[in-house]
């Protein structure tokens, strides 16, 4: 029977996803280099002008824009272990039994949910100076960042917290172990499995949200490319050039997502 | 009276309106094997609950092995003292409760290392020692959700024992349990009622609470409504409502 078995022939594997995605990705890449070739497309009676992309523009600038992703990332990284603190301290005091505390966070939630994150930059950065506070760029762009996401990533931290079940309390309880103790070495470890997902989401869409940055005068990313295309006319080149930089990095970084979770669901569960 | 392990007096506690304990007076001596049967709904559960603080008694005291705790205070020292009161006493639930991000051994040494400060090769000594007893050396390194129910109910027993508790409290640890699998966890207990253990079991195994238990007590409504060696409670019951029970209890297919 099992002779029988392994003699079945395997089936052959159809093309998995990754060869799908690689071949579709070459087609995109394709179809835009045509694009923006410059071409004279002469197909019987059609002519077809392609957009001309300015090679010497992107030469001559795409260093400089570049030079933008040590700023975007610097902003990134910063604003995400800003936001996870808060997010994190905001979600135990939603949790509390604290009614001083719990009211406290419901109401920074609900304010910085209730207003637009670009809004939020601006009186960091243009409001607060009118009552004294000055300050920089890259410190009111963190202060934004960490505050907004802090707020939508303190509801996932909440909820992956409620998710760990009330047994898992009773038990550590039960042993001796204070609500201190239980908290950080029960309940968050199994709380952090549920939320790495929904925390890496946040992040990568935080990633791309440092561009609004740029409308606070910081040099990253979108601001060089702001800088170095608009006066020259070739905002097109240099915008495809940023965009390209944020694709790459949110590749990256979804890449790393996937082993993450990968990882956890194996060690458990 | 003097050579009680445990007391709990006037222990009441209500949800909202419904009193689910009613003034529970009750003293255990070592090594005593008590088994509490009775309804579902009828306060057993509760009054293990309370007896480890797990649900906050309204009224009463409890004492356990030189640890005097009243309920409803809140002072930094009710707190200290509820850590020590916890220390002596383990607990085992029905739904097993083990960590799932911790192997075997790991769910062992954790609260003796955490809450007792026990260096980490004694603590594993220790956990090795509690897992040959409970029959799963093997297991050692295992996650939780490769265990068996049977498998995962006598680690808990041991995670417990890891504490050297002076009182076990057994909340229905076989009901979550398939048939077949109730037998091994009730050996593991069998052992330890052999060993001396002093055992407060919620449970619905009347042929575990026949072989083992020293005494019977059947609840109803919040409160005792006879108590006694097996043979008197669970054979020659005194009171029309513990035969009752019975009578439905066997009827319905109990052992």
């Amino acid at each position: 029977m099992i002779a029988g078995l392994a003699s079945v022939p395997a089936r052959r594997p159809r093309l998995s996803f990754k060869v799908w995605l690689a071949l579709w990705t070459l087609v995109w890449f394709g179809l835009l280099v045509v694009m923006f070739s410059g071409l004279q497309i002469v197909f019987g009676p059609v002519h077809l002008h392609t957009f001309a992309l300015d090679g010497r523009f992107i030469g001559q600038w795409w260093l400089f824009i570049s030079e933008g992703v040590v700023i975007t990332l610097e902003l990134a990284v910063v604003s995400i272990l800003g936001a996870s603190l808060l997010a994190f301290l905001s979600a135990l005091a939603r949790i509390s039994r604290i009614a001083a505390l719990n009211s406290l966070a419901g109401l920074y939630i609900s304010l910085i949910r209730g207003t637009p994150l670009f809004l939020q930059f601006y009186f960091i950065y243009q409001g607060l100076p009118q009552f004294g506070l000055i300050l920089s760029s890259f410190v009111s762009a963190v202060l934004a960042l960490s505050l907004n996401y802090g707020a939508y990533m303190s509801e996932i931290f909440r909820a992956g917290i409620q998710a760990v079940s009330q047994g898992q309390t009773e038990a550590a309880s039960a042993l001796g172990m204070t609500p201190w103790q239980t908290m950080y070495r029960i309940v968050l470890p199994q709380a952090i499995r549920i939320v790495t997902p929904d925390i890496g989401n946040q992040f990568i869409a935080m990633q791309k949200d440092t561009a609004l940055a740029s409308a606070i005068a910081l040099e990253e990313l979108t601001g060089r490319a702001r800088q170095a295309g608009l006066p020259r006319q070739h905002f097109f080149e240099a915008l495809v050039i940023a965009a390209a930089w944020y694709w790459l990095l949110t590749i990256i970084f979804s890449y790393f997502q996937g082993r993450l979770e990968h990882r956890m669901a194996h060690s458990d569960r | 009276m003097t050579d009680s392990i445990l007391t709990i007096n006037g222990l009441k506690k209500s949800f909202g309106p419904l009193s689910v304990l009613d003034g529970i007076d009750c003293t255990v001596a070592p090594s005593e094997v008590v088994c509490i049967i009775g309804r579902s709904g009828s306060g057993k559960s509760t009054l293990l609950r309370c007896i480890n603080f797990l649900e906050e008694p309204d009224a009463g005291v409890i004492s356990v092995a030189g640890i005097t705790m009243p309920a409803g205070e809140r002072s930094g020292e009710h707190g200290r003292n509820l850590i020590e009161l916890r220390k002596r006493v383990g607990m085992v639930f029905q739904s097993f409760n083990l960590f799932p991000h911790k192997t075997v051994l790991e769910n062992l040494i954790e609260a003796p290392m955490i809450v007792k400060k026990l260096g980490r090769p004694d603590a594993v000594r220790l956990a090795e020692n509690l897992l040959k007893k409970v029959g799963l050396s093997e297991k050692r390194d295992v996650y939780p959700s490769k265990l068996s129910g049977g498998q995962s109910q006598r680690v808990a027993i041991a995670r417990a024992l890891a504490m050297e508790p002076q009182v076990m409290l057994f909340d229905e640890p076989t009901s979550a349990l398939d048939p077949e699998l109730t037998g091994e966890v009730l050996n593991v207990m069998r052992n330890l009622a052999r060993d001396g253990m002093t055992m407060l079991v919620v449970t619905h195994e009347l042929g575990f609470a026949r072989e083992v238990a020293d005494r019977v007590i059947f609840m109803d409504s919040g409160s005792f409504v006879e108590q006694g060696p097996p043979q008197q409670c669970l054979v020659n019951p005194k009171e029309a409502r513990t035969r009752l029970f019975l009578e439905r209890f066997l009827h319905n297919g109990g052992r």
